[in-house]
């Protein structure tokens, strides 16, 4: 139905002699959304690095749009319109909204100067254009919520023109009314249908909810992958549980 | 653009200019305080005087605003400020001009910043550790290579006054590198990475900045302007001594920084307030030591204002961020 904007096969990476990811594929679609699950410790971290550039597999293969690449830093995903919204949204509290959205992609004029009037008004006009609400881009991110932080750092992301992009936990630790509002934005985004959106995720029911597919990971494998109306919170649980008995009865 | 959103920028807003204006404020009522009680204080040497207590601490600050916003601070640049005229007055004993001796003075503060910050970036050494170690290091280099004396400044009267010994021309400079340095904080890329790297440093990172680059550059920028400052006042005063400047002049340039606003918690800060704390500073200097204040009274006073203008950049910081630390 759909063309596949990423797939990863048989990642493996090893920090030392410790196994982080012992042979995981995935892919997503444009358009899609992908929730990815499991605990600490799942590999979820270190498969997100893969993708984004920072860590480079032990062995395995990545591809873009159906063809081969090799990703040798964050700057050269970036290039190839990966784009990763991290915990720590990597704004800067004490610069207002607009020098955010253009943080390391200044608009200048002829003099080298910064173009401040340009950055404000391309910026408000990109906020509404996401549909996301603030009362001014001149206003500094430290004044805003942490639903309105995340929104601006997504924000950032789909304007720098991202094709594949990633978040890290969008819902975390924020209330029902901007988790809503997180949602909402998400799905405005996989409604434009040229985004593939990977997230990661630790609660069942929020991930459900947004995601097309799920995928969950447990100690650097996946246990589970499938389409989200197909499945429940209590079978996803079931398989978690299933897991760990299988992990004692092999420790004893 | 909800009406109450406007009114919530605009208290923000009004926060800030309050932060800025306050210090302006406090320094017109020194300069009425104490022009009104003594009648020699706006008189035109005493004006030029008081330039020339301003001026040296103004342009230092330029660079330590750099550095407080990027989260670094440099304790040796007072010791730079005595080394560089031994470099340029050395250079021109051995037969090179005087402009020539100024580039390598220059030249020689940039390296002592790189050293500063190659240190403090690459091998992570807090700089106020490695700042405090070429402190010391510097200041027994420039006693060793000076013998322990002062000699005379270089070149002839007419270039001395260019540099500063005549009428107001050294405040001149300071004015002319304040308004570059407040150009560059405000519009030019690298300013707004300074201050990026200083509010988000893993923020800024993963966003691409180069945050060695920019702190490394800071560290440089500010040597040599401590370099500068130690130039233009060897020219003032006609002698270069390798006990000018040193923790004094740093300390002045660091409070003058602080009390106009600039955050020590790093982020954010002005170069305009630098100049604006650099005056009050100046202002009570000058203004004590005309009233007859014994010297030690007058840095008790200079104390109490430091430990003031500290506790109100703090407190007026946290409120200016909406409550939060």
């Amino acid at each position: 139905m759909s063309t596949e904007a990423l797939r990863a096969t048989d990642i493996t990476k090893n920090f030392g002699s410790i196994s982080a990811l012992s042979g995981i594929s995935l892919h997503v679609n444009k358009g899609e959304v992908l929730g990815i699950l499991g605990d600490n410790g799942a590999g979820k971290s270190t498969l997100m690095k893969i993708i984004t550039g920072y860590h480079k597999p032990s062995s395995g293969q990545m591809f873009i749009n159906g063809e081969a690449v090799s990703l040798n830093s964050v700057d050269h995903a970036r290039s190839l319109g990966i784009e990763c919204v991290y915990q720590d949204l990597a704004l800067i509290n004490t610069l207002p909204i607009y020098h955010n959205m253009f943080l390391n992609r200044e608009l200048r004029n002829s003099f080298g100067m910064l173009d401040h009037k340009a950055m404000r008004k391309r910026a408000a006009a990109a906020l509404d254009d996401i549909g996301v609400t603030v009362p001014s881009v001149d206003d500094e991110v430290a004044l805003l919520s942490g639903g309105q932080r995340q929104a601006i750092a997504i924000a950032r992301a789909v304007y720098s023109n991202a094709k594949i992009l990633l978040l890290d936990e969008p819902l975390a630790a924020m209330g029902a009314r901007e988790a809503g509002l997180i949602i909402d934005l998400i799905q405005r985004q996989r409604a434009r249908g040229d985004i593939s959106i990977i997230m990661i995720m630790h609660n069942y029911a929020q991930t459900l909810e947004i995601a097309d597919r799920v995928m969950m990971m447990q100690r650097g494998t996946v246990t589970f992958e499938g389409a989200a109306k197909d499945t429940s919170v209590e079978a996803l649980l079931d398989i978690v549980r299933r897991e760990y008995r299988a992990m004692r009865a092999a420790a004893q | 653009m909800s009406a109450s959103a406007l009114t919530f920028r605009q208290r923000s807003r009004k926060i800030f200019a309050l932060r800025e204006a306050s210090i302006v404020v406090v320094a017109i009522l020194l300069f009425v305080y104490f022009a009104s009680v003594n009648g020699n204080f706006l008189t035109t040497p005493n004006l030029e005087t008081l330039s020339q207590f301003i001026a040296p601490p103004a342009i230092i600050a330029c660079g330590e605003v750099f550095l407080l916003i990027c989260g670094e601070i440099d304790l040796s640049v007072g010791q730079v400020f005595a080394l560089a005229p031994f470099v340029m007055a050395f250079s021109v004993h051995a037969g090179l001009g005087i402009g020539v001796g100024i580039v390598l003075a220059i030249v020689v503060s940039a390296l002592v910043g790189l050293i500063n910050g190659a240190i403090t970036v690459l091998l992570k050494v807090p700089s106020f550790v490695t700042t405090l170690g070429t402190l010391f290091l510097i200041n027994g280099f420039t006693l060793t290579i000076s013998r322990g004396y002062p000699i005379n400044t270089p070149g002839g009267q007419t270039i001395a006054n260019i540099f500063g010994a005549a009428g107001y021309n050294e405040f001149l400079w300071a004015l002319l590198i304040v308004a570059i340095m407040h150009m560059v904080l405000r519009h030019r890329r690298w300013g707004l990475h300074t201050i990026a790297v200083g509010g988000n440093l893993t923020g800024a990172t993963e966003a691409g900045i180069n945050a060695a680059r920019i702190k490394i550059g800071n560290f440089m920028l500010t040597s040599m302007l401590g370099g500068i400052t130690g130039i233009l006042e060897a020219f003032r005063i006609g002698s270069t001594d390798p006990l000018a400047g040193g923790t004094n002049i740093m300390f002045l340039a660091v409070a003058s920084g602080v009390i106009g606003g600039t955050s020590l918690a790093g982020g954010s800060g002005t170069i305009i307030g630098g100049l604006i704390g650099a005056t009050v500073l100046g202002v009570l200097q000058d203004g004590f030591t005309l009233q007859g204040i014994n010297a030690f009274t007058f840095d008790m006073i200079i104390g109490g204002a430091i430990l003031i203008a500290m506790i109100a950049n703090i407190h007026v910081g946290r409120l200016n961020r909406g409550g939060r630390s």
